[in-house]
């Protein structure tokens, strides 16, 4: 009866959330300034080492401000990402502003489908596995959310890919197009997919859409499982909950009991582990990428590891750090619009 | 005994068995009472005694597989089919019911407008959502929350309050009978006076009959016109609640009487053992294994319902009929011994 009355509450809280972003990524800046300093050798001689002359070597560690003390360096970093400056690659010396903005729409494609085909698989049927709890609908989705969850993405994907290879040859199985689609398609958003809607071609359309499901539901069907547990088991919860009886009790028809108010209230706990699917989402992503030589920043990131280009693994690791933050606190707000009882 | 045209609900040999591995357990066995307009009927007992199935199967909320015979007749007709959408329609309705644990009886999510939206809309679809708080303000009134704490939400309330609330959301669509199943027991003592104080007063507000389950003695006798005392699934004793505390009849009542703490309570006096197991109760009278009184005829036969003096209606072989009792039955039983003695092994 204190402040969760008082008006304005929520504003208040989505305010608190937001501010609380910048602690957050400072800490993971710091985290990962910290991590690629301790480990060992520099990035010079790791990346480009024995194929320059020495003197080369130093120049560009000069040039990389690697020789400052280590409190420059950090200064350098914070506050060049700071001005959406995550620095060079030290391999090919692009920056790194630029790989994402070429690769990284294709990512987020990928992702966001992959999310959305979660969602749409695993939500209904973790709910019809909670609501008819113990029959054979039940067992089957439950088996069904165990292996896809413990399935590693890229042996999902090679079956995948087997099994498209054989039943439905001329499948696209590699790449985010066909190279005529990729030249014909003027860029504008770095999104492939969005290119091609506003060019207005729907033969590109389609060709993107027909290269984007395997990977989509290969990456979809890892979150996807545990979608379907975490639903299934808090519909169980909320079933039993007293207010279904008491709404029961009140003469409320049984379809209207289960859908708002065991659905709904099962909800909450779903929603926050959507936000913390988003690590799982991205790293998985990676691995699909690769799988499926899908042209994204996961593909560009393994690139660079193989390459041990530190600066460039730097740069995309605090790119995907920060957006996990920002989803979680998206989240956070979402769930405090769902639950009033989060706002205080 | 005689059902009247004017009862609102009376019952007749309701049966609650629950399956078990070990068999059927009888929570409820064998029970009848009536219960008129506005009247408020205590029902008493130790914890497994079968108040909660009793106040449960009369609103058909039951868990999957219990299950339920009898005859019920609520307002003059046979209630219907316990899955039935004509039971549905009653439960709210006409039928109302009041929780134990008023903190987690609200969904946490909505509204407390939308809770008596929800109800009021489930029995006449379609009323504006203006008429539904107009009923809603009303009975929130008389419970005593400004009308100002419509549009709250559950988790900013008192647990007495949600309390209050329950009650209002159950009595919205002024139904005919409530089972108030241990409605103080998770309240502090001011605020279950406070609530007791409301549900005494309904029939004056609402004409509303109130099977009131208990096993506060003290609330039995602020709020209650009859009472009627439960043991292993049968009701024992029922009668008048000031005659009943007067003078108990059943042996069952006066240890439970007995048994009450009170401020002037000198002593602890508690009823040995506990009560019996419901899937193999005891044979002839369920009480006979801690009954002081207990003769051999507890042992073999039930006992007959019977009236006795005070209008009470009486379980028990003490008083009578004596033409039942087989020769040599009033002998009395040497049981307490054969108790102590399972209770050291």
């Amino acid at each position: 009866m204190s402040t969760a009355t008082a008006p304005g509450s929520l504003p208040r809280y989505i305010v608190q959330r937001l501010l609380l972003i910048i602690p957050m990524v400072w800490f993971i800046l710091t985290l990962v300034f910290l991590l690629m300093r301790v480990a060992p050798g520099d990035p010079v001689s790791a990346s480009v080492g024995g194929r320059l002359p020495e003197a080369a070597l130093d120049q560009r560690r000069e040039a990389l401000g690697l020789n400052d003390p280590l409190i420059q360096q950090y200064w350098d970093y914070l506050s060049g990402v700071l001005t959406l400056d995550f620095g060079n690659t030290i391999t090919d010396n692009t920056p790194i502003t630029q790989i994402v903005k070429e690769n990284g729409g294709a990512t987020l494609t990928l992702t966001i489908s992959a999310m959305l085909l979660a969602l749409v698989v695993g939500l209904p049927l973790g709910l019809i596995a909670g609501r008819y709890r113990d029959t054979p609908a039940d067992g089957g989705i439950r088996i069904f959310g165990i292996v896809t969850y413990a399935a590693p993405v890229f042996y999902t994907g090679l079956l995948v890919q087997l099994l498209f290879l054989n039943v439905f040859s001329g499948w696209p199985l590699l790449g985010q197009s066909t190279p005529i689609t990729e030249f014909t398609v003027e860029t504008r958003t770095h999104i492939l997919l969005l290119d091609a809607i506003i060019a207005g071609d729907g033969d590109a359309v389609i060709d993107v859409l027909k290269h984007l499901m395997l990977p989509a539901v290969t990456l979809g069907l890892l979150i996807c499982g545990i979608f379907i547990r975490l639903t299934r088991v808090n519909v169980l919860q909320t079933l039993q909950a007293d207010y279904v009886e008491a709404a029961r009790a009140r003469g409320i028809p049984e379809r209207r009991v289960v859908r708002s108010h065991a659905f709904r209230n099962a909800m909450v706990p779903v929603v926050t582990i959507i936000g913390l699917q988003v690590a799982l989402l991205l790293s998985g992503a990676v691995l699909t990428e690769k799988t499926f030589a899908w042209p994204g920043l996961g593909n560009q990131l393994i690139t660079y590891i193989d390459q041990r280009d530190y600066a460039a693994v730097q740069g995309i690791i605090t790119l995907f750090a920060v957006v996990v933050v920002l989803i979680s606190i998206l989240i956070d707000i979402v769930i405090a619009l769902i639950d009033p009882r989060v706002r205080y | 005994m005689s059902t009247t045209g004017q009862d609102v609900l009376s019952v007749r040999d309701l049966r609650v068995w629950y399956g078990t591995e070990r068999g059927a357990a009888r929570a409820v066995d064998g029970v009848s009472f009536d219960l008129r307009p506005g009247e408020i009927l205590g029902l008493v007992g130790e914890s497994g005694c079968g108040k909660t199935t009793l106040g449960r199967g009369l609103l058909g909320l039951l868990p999957r597989g219990a299950f339920v015979d009898g005859d019920v007749t609520f307002k003059g007709k046979p209630m219907p089919a316990v899955a039935s959408k004509e039971y549905r329609a009653l439960r709210g309705a006409e039928l109302g019911m009041i929780f134990q644990e008023p903190m987690t009886r609200l969904n946490p999510l909505m509204r407390i407008s939308e809770h008596f939206e929800e109800t009021v809309r489930a029995h006449h679809p379609g009323v504006s959502r203006e008429r539904v708080r107009h009923a809603a303000l009303e009975v929130l009134r008389v419970m005593g929350i400004p009308p100002t704490r419509y549009r709250s939400y559950p988790h900013e309330f008192s647990g007495g309050m949600r309390q209050r609330l329950t009650i209002a959301l159950a009595l919205v669509l002024r139904p005919a009978f409530i089972v108030a199943d241990e409605p103080t027991t998770a309240l502090d003592v001011l605020v279950e006076a406070q609530i007791i104080k409301i549900l005494a007063d309904l029939r004056r507000e609402f004409d509303t009959s109130l099977l009131l389950i208990t096993h506060n003695l003290g609330i039995v006798s602020e709020a209650c016109d009859r009472v009627a005392v439960m043991y292993a699934g049968r009701i024992v004793e029922i009668g008048d609640a000031r005659q009943v505390f007067r003078s108990p009849q059943h042996p069952y009542t006066q240890e439970l009487l007995r048994s009450t703490i009170s401020l002037s309570t000198t002593g602890l006096s508690f009823i040995p053992g506990s009560p019996p197991d419901l899937v193999d109760p005891p044979a002839g009278c369920r009480f006979h294994p801690r009954c002081p009184h207990a003769m051999r005829v507890c042992a073999t036969q039930a006992p007959v319902p019977l009236e006795v003096a005070g209008g009470q209606r009486v379980e028990c072989w003490l008083h009578g009929p004596e033409s039942q009792v087989p020769p040599g039955g009033g002998e009395p039983l040497h049981v307490r011994e054969e108790l102590s003695v399972a209770d050291e092994a």
